[in-house]
C-alpha cells in the first residue's frame, strides 16, 4: 500500500503545475548566471584574483566551466530551499485544503502509510530538482565554458585544485547538497501535517531557514553552544570538498546531523497526522 | 433475524471546551438504508466522522462488521465507501485518474474497464478524461459516488449527498441509493437534511439532537406513532367545520387558509369524516393526510 500511494504521490506532483516553477525558475536563474559570467565573467575573476596577483601568475582557462559550476551551486543553494518547499510544503495541507485528504484518510491505509508516502514522494521531487541542478551545472555550463583547473577561495586562502581531481568532489559535493535540500523537504512536509492551507508551511520553512541562518552568522558567544546543532549550519557542507585537505569529520558530522533532523521531521509529521482530527 | 453492521455505543467527542457529541448509540442493520437526522450542530458530521476513523471518539464505542473500529480500522474501511459532506477531488488530474487513484489505495483490482462501467452507471460517461476543474457540482457528487462503489463496498456512508444539487440531480442520487438497496443489497447509511429523502428512501433511522441520540426505529413506525393531520379542502370551510363539530365535538378541528381546514384524528376517522361532508352536500376537492416525518421531527428536537 505504500508504494501504491507513493505512485499516487508521483502522479499528483507530475499533474500540478507548481512542480515545475521550481524547474523553470531554476534554469533561468543558472541562464542568468551564464549570461553573465559570458558577458562580463573576466572582471569578476579579476576581482578574485586580483589581491594574488603579486605573488601569483595566472595562465590559462581560469573561467571555466568547472569553476562557474562552483559559482552557481554557492548562488543558488539560498535559493533552491524555496522551490523545494513550494512543492513538499503543500503535500499535505493542499490536501487538507484541497479537502481531499478526507478522501485519502477514509481508504484502507494508515496515515503512517500516507505521510512516508508524502516523504518518499519529496525526497524524489528534490533528488529530480538536484540531478536537474547538477545537469545544468555540470553538462550544460562545461559545454559553455569548457574544462580546466579550479580555483576556489575560501577562508584558509586560495586552493587550486587539478582538472583531474575536481569530478568526484562535485559528485559528493551534490550528495551532501541534496541531504541538505532533502532537510528542508522535510521540515516543510513535517509542518505541513500541522496546517490546513499551503502558504503557511511554505512561509514557515524560509522563516526558519532565514532565522536559523541568521543565528548561525552571529559572532555571539550565546548561540555558540546550539549553532552546531542547526541544520542550517550543515546546509553548505558540501563547499568541505573543495578544500584541501577535506577535512572528512566535519563533512560526516553534518551528514550525522543532517539525516538526524531528517529522521526527528519524519517522526513528528507521521505522530501529529496519525492524532489529528481531519474536520475539514 | 438483523445483522448488525454498525454498532455505536454511547459515543462521545469533545473539541477543547466544546462538547460535540455526548451521548449517541444507535445499530445499523444488513441491508439498512439508515437514515441520520438532526438539526444543525447535533453531531451528526462529527459522529460520521468517528465512524469513518477521520477523528478518534473521546468515549464509547463503534464496532462495523463485528469488529472493533479502533483496532481494526484498515480491515473495516477496506470495505466500507463514502462521501463526507462533498466529494472533493484532484481538481487538475481527470475525472479517470482520481478515480483510479482512489480505487489504488481503497484495495480493489479495478480495470479501466470498471472505472469505465462506473463512470456510465453515475451517467458520466464521455466525461472521464475531462478535468475535474471543469466539472458542476453535481458532477463531482456523481463522481464521488462512482469513487464510492469502484472497490465495491458492502456499507456506504453518505453525509448530506444532496446538498447544493438541483431538483433533478437530488432525484437521481436517490434513485441511485434505492438501485444500491434494491439491485446489490448494499447497507447504506444516509445523513441529510431533505426528511423527505429519508422519508422515502430510508427504512430506520436515527435522530440525534445537541450531541444526544434522542430516538432510533423503523421510519414507518416512528412516523405513524404520531396522530394524523388531515388537510381537507371542500366548498365551505366555516359550515363543514360546524357539522363535524357537531357530529364529532371532541375533534380539533381548524380552519387553515382559505377553504382548507385541518383535523387532527385517528386514521380509521378519515372515511367516516368524507363519508359525512359528501353526505351533508359538500364538495370535496382534496382530501391530503398530512402525517409526515418533517412534524415528527420538529416535535423531537423541539421537546
Amino acid at each position: 500500500m505504500l508504494l501504491k500511494n507513493t505512485y499516487n504521490e508521483f502522479i499528483k506532483i507530475i499533474a500540478k503545475p507548481r512542480s515545475y516553477i521550481g524547474l523553470a525558475v531554476l534554469t533561468a536563474l543558472i541562464l542568468v548566471i551564464l549570461f553573465a559570467m559570458k558577458a562580463d565573467g573576466s572582471s569578476y575573476i579579476s576581482f578574485v584574483t586580483s589581491s594574488f596577483e603579486q605573488t601569483l601568475s595566472f595562465n590559462g582557462n581560469i573561467l571555466n566551466g568547472n569553476l562557474i559550476a562552483f559559482i552557481i551551486l554557492q548562488m543558488l543553494i539560498v535559493h533552491i530551499p524555496l522551490l523545494v518547499a513550494l512543492v513538499t510544503g503543500d503535500l499535505i495541507s493542499g490536501e487538507a485544503a484541497m479537502g481531499t485528504i478526507r478522501m485519502l484518510a477514509t481508504k484502507p491505509i494508515s496515515r503512517t502509510k500516507i505521510v512516508l508516502s508524502k516523504f518518499i514522494a519529496g525526497a524524489v521531487y528534490t533528488l529530480i530538482l538536484t540531478i536537474w541542478l547538477a545537469f545544468l551545472a555540470l553538462v550544460v555550463v562545461k559545454w559553455m565554458f569548457g574544462s580546466g583547473d579550479m580555483i576556489v577561495l575560501n577562508s584558509n586562502g586560495l586552493v587550486i585544485l587539478q582538472e583531474s581531481d575536481i569530478f568526484w568532489r562535485y559528485g559528493c559535493s551534490f550528495i551532501v547538497a541534496y541531504l541538505a535540500l532533502l532537510t528542508v523537504s522535510s521540515l516543510s512536509i513535517c509542518l505541513s501535517a500541522f496546517a490546513e492551507n499551503s502558504i503557511g508551511p511554505i512561509v514557515t520553512t524560509m522563516g526558519i531557514i532565514i532565522l536559523f541562518t541568521i543565528i548561525g552568522s552571529l559572532d555571539v558567544t550565546v548561540f555558540d553552544s546550539i549553532k552546531k546543532f542547526l541544520f542550517t549550519t550543515h546546509m553548505a557542507s558540501w563547499r568541505s570538498f573543495f578544500e584541501d585537505p577535506i577535512n572528512l569529520k566535519d563533512i560526516w558530522q553534518s551528514i550525522l546531523i543532517l539525516i538526524v533532523h531528517n529522521i526527528l521531521f519524519v517522526v513528528i509529521a507521521v505522530l501529529k497526522f496519525n492524532k489529528k482530527d481531519i474536520t475539514s | 433475524m438483523n445483522e448488525p453492521i454498525i454498532e455505536v455505543k454511547h459515543l462521545s467527542k469533545k473539541f477543547g471546551n466544546f462538547e460535540a457529541v455526548k451521548d449517541v448509540s444507535f445499530t445499523v442493520n444488513k441491508g439498512d438504508v439508515f437514515g441520520f437526522l438532526g438539526p444543525n450542530g447535533a453531531g451528526k458530521s462529527t459522529t460520521i466522522r468517528c465512524l469513518l476513523s477521520l477523528i478518534s471518539p473521546n468515549a464509547g464505542s463503534i464496532a462495523i462488521f463485528g469488529k472493533q473500529l479502533a483496532s481494526h480500522r484498515s480491515q473495516i474501511l477496506n470495505n466500507i465507501g463514502c462521501i463526507i459532506e462533498k466529494p472533493d477531488f484532484y481538481r487538475y488530474l481527470s475525472a479517470e485518474k482520481n478515480l483510479e487513484i482512489f480505487a489504488r489505495i481503497s484495495g480493489s483490482d479495478s480495470t479501466k474497464k470498471d472505472i469505465q462501467e462506473m463512470l456510465e452507471f453515475v451517467g458520466l460517461d464521455g466525461r472521464g478524461k475531462d478535468k475535474v476543474k471543469g466539472f458542476s457540482h453535481g458532477m463531482k457528487q456523481r463522481l464521488g459516488i462512482a469513487q464510492t462503489l469502484l472497490h465495491k463496498p458492502d456499507l456506504i456512508i453518505l453525509d448530506e449527498p444532496t446538498t447544493g444539487l438541483d431538483p433533478q440531480g437530488i432525484i437521481e442520487v436517490r434513485n441511485l441509493i434505492l438501485r444500491l438497496k434494491t439491485e446489490q443489497n448494499k447497507t447504506v447509511v444516509l445523513s441529510s437534511h431533505q426528511l423527505s429523502e429519508i422519508e422515502i428512501i430510508a427504512n430506520r433511522m436515527v435522530i440525534i439532537n445537541k450531541g444526544k441520540s434522542v430516538i432510533e426505529g423503523s421510519v414507518e413506525s416512528l412516523v405513524n406513532e404520531q396522530e394524523l393531520l388531515l388537510q381537507i379542502e371542500l366548498s365551505d370551510a366555516e359550515n363543514a367545520i360546524k357539522v363535524i363539530g357537531m357530529e364529532y365535538p371532541t375533534l380539533k378541528v381548524k380552519h387553515l387558509y382559505g377553504s382548507t381546514i385541518e383535523i387532527a384524528l385517528e386514521k380509521e376517522l378519515v372515511p367516516k369524516i368524507n363519508y359525512l361532508l359528501v353526505n351533508k352536500g359538500f364538495e370535496i376537492h382534496s382530501l391530503e393526510p398530512k402525517r409526515k416525518l418533517e412534524d415528527f421531527f420538529m416535535k423531537i428536537i423541539q421537546e
